[in-house]
């Protein structure tokens, strides 16, 4: 099983986490709460999840998912989504999460919004 | 990391063989470890693509297991390592029908909270028995002979040449087949 990369860059004040892989219980849920929370401990909180490359969400990383969302909020920040694969899309949506997470599928929008 | 009651590779040959119409049986004591949620998936997913599931279906199969042992590994065992979490495939002509079960307390089903409800949206937990009713064809939970909770589960074979077959095997191929 694939596990998480993660990886950060910086446009402006906003914090893009470009992440691949999967996004499940053990390695990969655990790499996104250590990555949301270190950045959060940086101070920064205009956070942007970039999931293009993540092919597989469990509910465990849904969970995570919303632990990083309502820990960004509680700093007064924001935590949004880009690029959802078909299959990280349909669970959200199921889920009900579209109501909760702002999704974009251009990055130039999503990085406006922080605006 | 686990004991196999029924030999797998039986288990596949027969399948793929396409030359059975008796029920199979497939029985796994895993360790409740993280890794047993990936190694359950795993067999799951190559039983589920021998008897004829399409990808979209697989996934579903994945991961209402995945989510299937999670509750096993996490609510009912406690994360425990003594305790052992025990998964079962049987294979009819009809259906594809999973058990997990786990050596915990149990629960009831109308016990656990709505995740769709607005006031739960945002809980960090309780979404696998959700995903496991959504994916599968049937979902239920019973007191298990293991003393925890019993999770039974399963999904329609679809028949070959159906969308919801890969074309593999699929229900109308479980007849022998007849020598021109």
């Amino acid at each position: 099983m694939a596990v998480l990369y993660a990886t950060i860059r910086e446009v402006d004040v906003i914090t893009i986490v470009d992440l691949s892989g999967r996004i499940s219980l053990g390695e990969g849920s655990a790499l996104l709460r250590k990555t949301v929370r270190d950045l959060l401990e940086n101070g920064q909180t205009k956070i942007l999840l970039n999931l293009g490359d993540v092919n597989y969400i469990d509910s465990s990383g849904i969970g995570e998912l919303v632990s990083g969302f309502t820990a960004v909020r509680s700093r007064d920040g924001q935590l949004k989504l880009l690029n959802l694969t078909k299959k990280v899309h349909d669970l959200l949506q199921i889920t009900k999460l579209f109501t909760v997470f702002e999704v974009y599928s251009d990055e130039g929008t999503a990085v406006e919004s922080f605006r | 990391m686990l004991r196999v009651i029924t030999q797998f590779e039986t288990f596949f040959g027969r399948r793929r063989a396409g030359m059975t119409s008796e029920a199979k049986h497939l029985e796994v004591v895993l360790d409740t470890h993280v890794e047993s949620v990936n190694l359950a998936e795993e067999m799951c997913l190559r039983v589920a693509e021998a008897v004829g599931f399409n990808e979209d279906e697989c996934y579903r199969i994945g991961m209402s297991v995945r989510e299937g042992v999670i509750n096993a590994f996490h609510y009912g065992n406690q994360e425990k390592p003594e305790k052992k979490i025990h998964l079962v495939v049987d294979l009819t002509r009809e259906k594809m029908i999973i058990h997990v079960m786990d050596e915990g307390k149990g629960f009831r089903l109308e016990d656990v909270p709505d995740p769709l409800a607005e006031e739960n949206l945002l809980s960090t937990s309780g979404r696998g028995i959700f995903l496991m009713r959504t994916f599968m064809d049937e979902f239920d939970v019973v007191s298990g002979r293991t003393g925890g909770a019993e999770i039974i589960m399963s999904k329609k074979i679809p028949a070959a040449g159906s969308p919801s077959s890969n074309g593999n095997g699929g229900a109308s191929n479980t007849a022998p087949q007849q020598e021109a």
